[in-house]
C-alpha cells in the first residue's frame, strides 16, 4: 500500500520535475571514439547545470544526418542541434528560416560573442559573407601528408625531411616505385577537398568566382593552367602505376595502412587509423605547388559544424547557448582537441595545448593548425561554397575516374567538369 | 457458372480494411506524394516551392546521365536476370542427379538467399577490392588488369556477379520445386523413343518448366531493378563515373545526396510507368506462350 502510493506520487511529480530541465537534443553523426567525446560533452554539461539535459542522437553518416534533419524540418519534428559536414554548409546557409545563425543565438542570450577568440580559418569557413558566424565549428580538420618511414628509407629518400612541394612528392613517389621500396608510391584520399579546395587556398588560386562561393554564387575556375597541369600529373602518374587510386572519400587510407603506398594525403582526422596501424610513420605539411606565386597560402577546414535549427522556443535557444559557452571553454576545447584529434577553435584552447606542451610530445598534431593560421586568409583561401557542393563533388569525382582510366586528358576532364558543375549550381541557385 | 453470393455487406469490407489501409498508406500515399514533387521545384527543406509544370520531366528525359542510368540499367538487368536463372536451372539440373546428400546440397545452395543485398555486396568487395581483396591479388598475379575502382568494365562484372549470385538460391528453390512436378514418366517415354538426355531436356523439360521460368523472369527483372540498390550502394555507388548507376540509384543519389527533389520525384514517376508497363508487357506476350499444366 505505501510502496503504492509512493509511486503514486513519483508519478505525480515526474512531469514537473521533467518540466523544470529543458531538453535539448542533439543529432549528430560521430561513430567509435569520436561517439564517446560527443557522449562525454554532453554528460559533463549536464552534469555542471540543472536548467537544461543535452541529448546527443546518433543518426548515421554525415549525408544521413543531414538527410534526417531536412526531413524532420519538413515534418515539423526539427531537432535543436544538428551536426552538418563541411560540404553541407552551403545547403544550411541557403535555409534561411530553418535555422537559428549561431553568432545571433550566443549575443541574444547574454553570452558575449567575441570572433576574435576563435581560428580565423575556422571561422572564415563558417560565416556568411557580411562575416557572421552561422554555425558552431565542432570538430575541425584538414589535409596533411604522411609518409611510411621505413619505405622512405627502402627507397633511400630522407626519412626525416618529407617532401614539400608537389614536384617533390611526384619525384619521391617515382622513386619509390622504381627502387621497389613500394608496388605504389603515392595515394590520397578525397580527391576534391584536397586536390581541388584545399589546393585551390593552400596556392591562392581561385576555385570559383566571387571569393570561391563566399560572397555569391561561384561559378567554376577549375580549369585554369594550374589545375589542368597538376591533374595531367597525376593522370601520368596514375598510369604509371605510381600514383594509385583509392576512391572518392576515405578508402586510400587503406592503400597506405597495408604498406602498399609510401606517401598519403589525408585529413588530419584520419591519425587514429594510422596510429592503430602501427606503422612507421611521419608527418609533414600539405605539399604546395612551388610554381605558383604566393604558395602556400593557408589550407582550410574539413569537418562538421553544429546548427542550432530555427523556431524553437526561448527557454530551449538558452539552453543551446549555455551548451555552446561551455564547449567554448578553454579546458574543454583542449580535452576535445587533445583527445580526438579535432582542431581546437577557440585560441585560447590552442595556447594552453601548446603551453602544456602537447605539441613538444605530439609535434604532428600542431601542422594542421599551423598550416590554417599560417597566413591571413585571401579571396580564394577563405573556404569553397555552393549551395550545391555534395553535388559537385560528386561530378568532379565522375570526370576524375574517367580521367585516371586514361578515358581522357586532364583538359577534357575539368572542362566537362566545370561546364557541368556551373549548369548545376545555376539549377541549385535558381530554385 | 453460377457466382456465389455472400449475404454480409460490410464483414467483407472489414476483412479487407487492414490490407487496405498499409496498401494505401504505404503505397498508394508515397506514389500520390512523388506525382506531386515531380511537378514542383524546391529547396531541400521545403521553404519555397514553385509548381513548374512537366519542366522536371523534360530536365530529366533531355539529360544525357539519365539515358546513360537506364542504358546502365537495361544491361545489368538483362545480365543478372538472365545469369541468375540459367545458372539457377543449370544447378537445379544437376542437383537432380545426386542420388546421396540431396538435402545437404540443396540446403547449401539455398543459404546465400538469406544474404542481406548490402552485405552481399560487403562480401563480394572484401574479395575483389584491388587494394585489400583476397582474390583480386590472384588476379593481378595471372596478369590480368583487374581494377574496379577505375574500370567501369570490372565494377560493372562485379556488381552483376554479386547481385547475381544472391538471386541464384531464390530461382534454385523454384527450380528443384518445379522439376519434381514433371512426371518421371514423360521423361521414361522420351527415353525409350532415343531421346537423348540433352534432347529431353529441351523438348520434355524445359517447356514443362515454362510456368516457372516465367514467374522468376518477372521476380528477376524486378529484383534486377529495385532490390540491387544495396549492392550497388555498398560496392561502387554507382561509379566508377557513371558506369553502374542505375535509374534507382540515381533517384537515390539525386535526391538524398544531390537533394534536388523534383528531378528525384520525376525520375520515380518515370520509373513506376517503367515497370508497370514492363509487367504487363511479360504478362501480355510471354505469358501466351506459357503453358501451365
Amino acid at each position: 500500500m505505501k510502496t503504492k502510493s509512493m509511486l503514486a506520487i513519483g508519478l505525480v511529480a515526474m512531469p514537473f520535475a521533467a518540466q523544470a530541465q529543458t531538453e535539448i537534443s542533439w543529432w549528430h553523426a560521430m561513430t567509435g571514439a569520436n561517439a564517446e567525446v560527443v557522449e562525454k560533452m554532453a554528460s559533463d554539461f549536464n552534469a555542471t547545470q540543472s536548467d537544461y539535459v543535452v541529448k546527443p542522437v546518433f543518426k548515421g553518416t554525415y549525408p544521413e544526418t543531414l538527410n534526417a534533419g531536412i526531413a524532420a524540418f519538413r515534418a515539423g519534428q526539427a531537432p535543436d542541434i544538428i551536426q552538418v559536414f563541411d560540404v553541407g554548409t552551403g545547403v544550411m546557409m541557403g535555409a534561411e528560416g530553418a535555422i537559428k545563425p549561431v553568432a545571433q543565438l550566443l549575443t541574444e542570450n547574454g553570452a558575449t560573442f567575441d570572433k576574435s577568440q576563435y581560428l580565423p580559418g575556422i571561422v572564415a569557413y563558417y560565416s556568411n559573407p557580411a562575416g557572421e558566424m552561422l554555425s558552431f565549428p565542432y570538430n575541425s580538420s584538414s589535409p596533411i601528408l604522411y609518409y611510411n618511414k621505413d619505405i622512405f628509407e627502402k627507397a633511400g629518400l630522407d626519412v626525416d625531411n618529407p617532401p614539400k612541394t608537389w614536384e617533390a612528392v611526384w619525384a619521391a613517389a617515382r622513386q619509390i616505385k622504381e627502387s621497389g621500396a613500394a608496388t605504389c608510391g603515392y595515394t590520397s584520399t578525397w580527391l576534391t577537398w584536397i586536390h581541388t579546395e584545399n589546393f585551390a587556398a593552400w596556392n591562392n588560386t581561385a576555385w570559383g568566382t566571387n571569393e570561391n562561393g563566399l560572397s555569391g554564387i561561384p561559378e567554376l575556375k577549375l580549369d585554369s593552367d594550374t589545375y589542368v597541369k597538376h591533374f595531367q600529373t597525376l593522370a601520368d602518374l596514375a598510369k604509371e602505376g605510381v600514383f594509385v587510386y583509392g576512391g572518392r572519400t576515405s578508402e586510400a587510407k587503406q592503400n597506405f595502412t597495408s604498406g602498399e603506398c609510401g606517401i598519403l594525403t589525408e585529413s588530419s582526422g584520419g591519425l587514429g587509423d594510422i596510429v592503430k596501424a602501427g606503422i612507421n610513420y611521419g608527418i609533414g605539411q600539405l605539399p604546395y605547388d612551388a610554381t605558383v606565386e604566393g604558395a602556400p597560402q593557408n589550407t582550410i577546414p574539413g569537418g562538421a559544424s553544429l546548427w542550432v535549427m530555427g523556431g524553437k522556443s526561448d527557454e530551449t535557444y538558452k539552453g543551446v547557448a549555455a551548451f555552446f559557452n561551455y564547449l567554448s571553454q578553454t579546458e574543454v576545447q583542449q580535452f576535445l582537441h587533445e583527445q580526438s584529434g579535432y582542431l581546437p577553435v577557440t585560441m585560447a584552447a590552442y595556447e594552453a595545448s601548446k603551453a602544456s606542451g602537447f605539441y613538444e610530445q605530439n609535434p604532428a598534431r600542431e601542422v594542421p593548425i599551423t598550416q590554417m593560421m599560417g597566413k591571413a586568409p585571401t579571396e580564394n583561401s577563405k573556404g569553397v561554397r555552393a549551395p550545391n557542393l555534395p553535388q559537385i563533388r560528386d561530378i568532379l569525382n565522375e570526370e576524375f575516374e574517367q580521367m585516371l582510366a586514361g578515358q581522357q586528358d586532364a583538359a577534357t576532364a575539368l572542362k566537362t567538369a566545370v561546364e557541368r558543375g556551373n549548369t548545376a549550381i545555376r539549377d541549385a541557385a535558381g530554385g | 457458372m453460377r457466382r456465389t453470393v455472400f449475404p454480409h455487406k460490410v464483414l467483407p469490407w472489414l476483412l479487407l480494411a487492414p490490407q487496405l489501409a498499409i496498401t494505401l498508406i504505404f503505397f498508394y500515399w508515397p506514389a500520390a506524394q512523388a506525382f506531386r514533387q515531380s511537378v514542383l521545384k524546391e529547396d531541400p527543406f521545403g521553404l519555397s516551392s514553385t509548381f513548374v509544370g512537366l519542366a522536371n520531366f523534360r530536365k530529366v528525359l533531355s539529360d544525357p546521365n539519365y539515358l546513360n542510368a537506364l542504358q546502365v540499367t537495361v544491361v545489368f538487368s538483362l545480365l543478372v536476370a538472365f545469369g541468375a536463372l540459367a545458372i539457377a536451372l543449370f544447378l537445379a539440373v544437376q542437383a537432380e542427379k545426386i542420388i546421396r546428400g540431396k538435402g545437404f546440397y540443396r540446403t547449401m545452395m539455398i543459404w546465400p538467399y538469406a544474404v542481406a543485398p548490402a552485405i552481399a555486396g560487403m562480401l563480394w568487395l572484401f574479395m575483389f577490392n584491388p587494394s585489400f581483396g583476397t582474390l583480386a591479388w590472384p588476379l593481378r598475379q595471372l596478369g590480368i588488369q583487374w581494377n574496379p575502382l577505375l574500370d567501369g568494365g570490372d565494377a560493372m562484372a562485379l556488381v552483376v556477379a554479386a547481385a547475381t549470385w544472391k538471386q541464384i538460391s531464390y530461382n534454385f528453390l523454384f527450380f528443384v520445386a518445379g522439376l519434381q512436378a514433371i512426371p518421371k514418366s514423360l521423361l521414361e517415354a522420351a527415353a525409350i523413343d532415343g531421346a537423348s538426355r540433352r534432347h529431353a531436356f529441351w523438348t520434355v523439360v524445359f517447356p514443362l518448366l515454362a510456368p516457372t521460368t516465367f514467374f522468376l523472369l518477372v521476380v528477376n527483372t524486378v529484383y534486377a531493378l529495385f532490390d540491387t540498390f544495396g549492392i550497388i550502394h555498398a560496392v561502387t555507388g554507382g561509379g566508377p563515373g557513371k558506369a553502374t548507376e542505375t535509374l534507382v540509384y540515381k533517384v537515390y543519389n539525386d535526391g538524398f545526396v544531390n537533394l534536388i527533389m523534383g528531378d528525384s520525384a520525376a525520375q520515380s514517376v518515370i520509373l513506376m510507368v517503367i515497370v508497370i508497363a514492363l509487367t504487363a508487357f511479360q504478362f501480355r506476350f510471354i505469358e501466351r506462350r506459357v503453358h501451365y499444366a
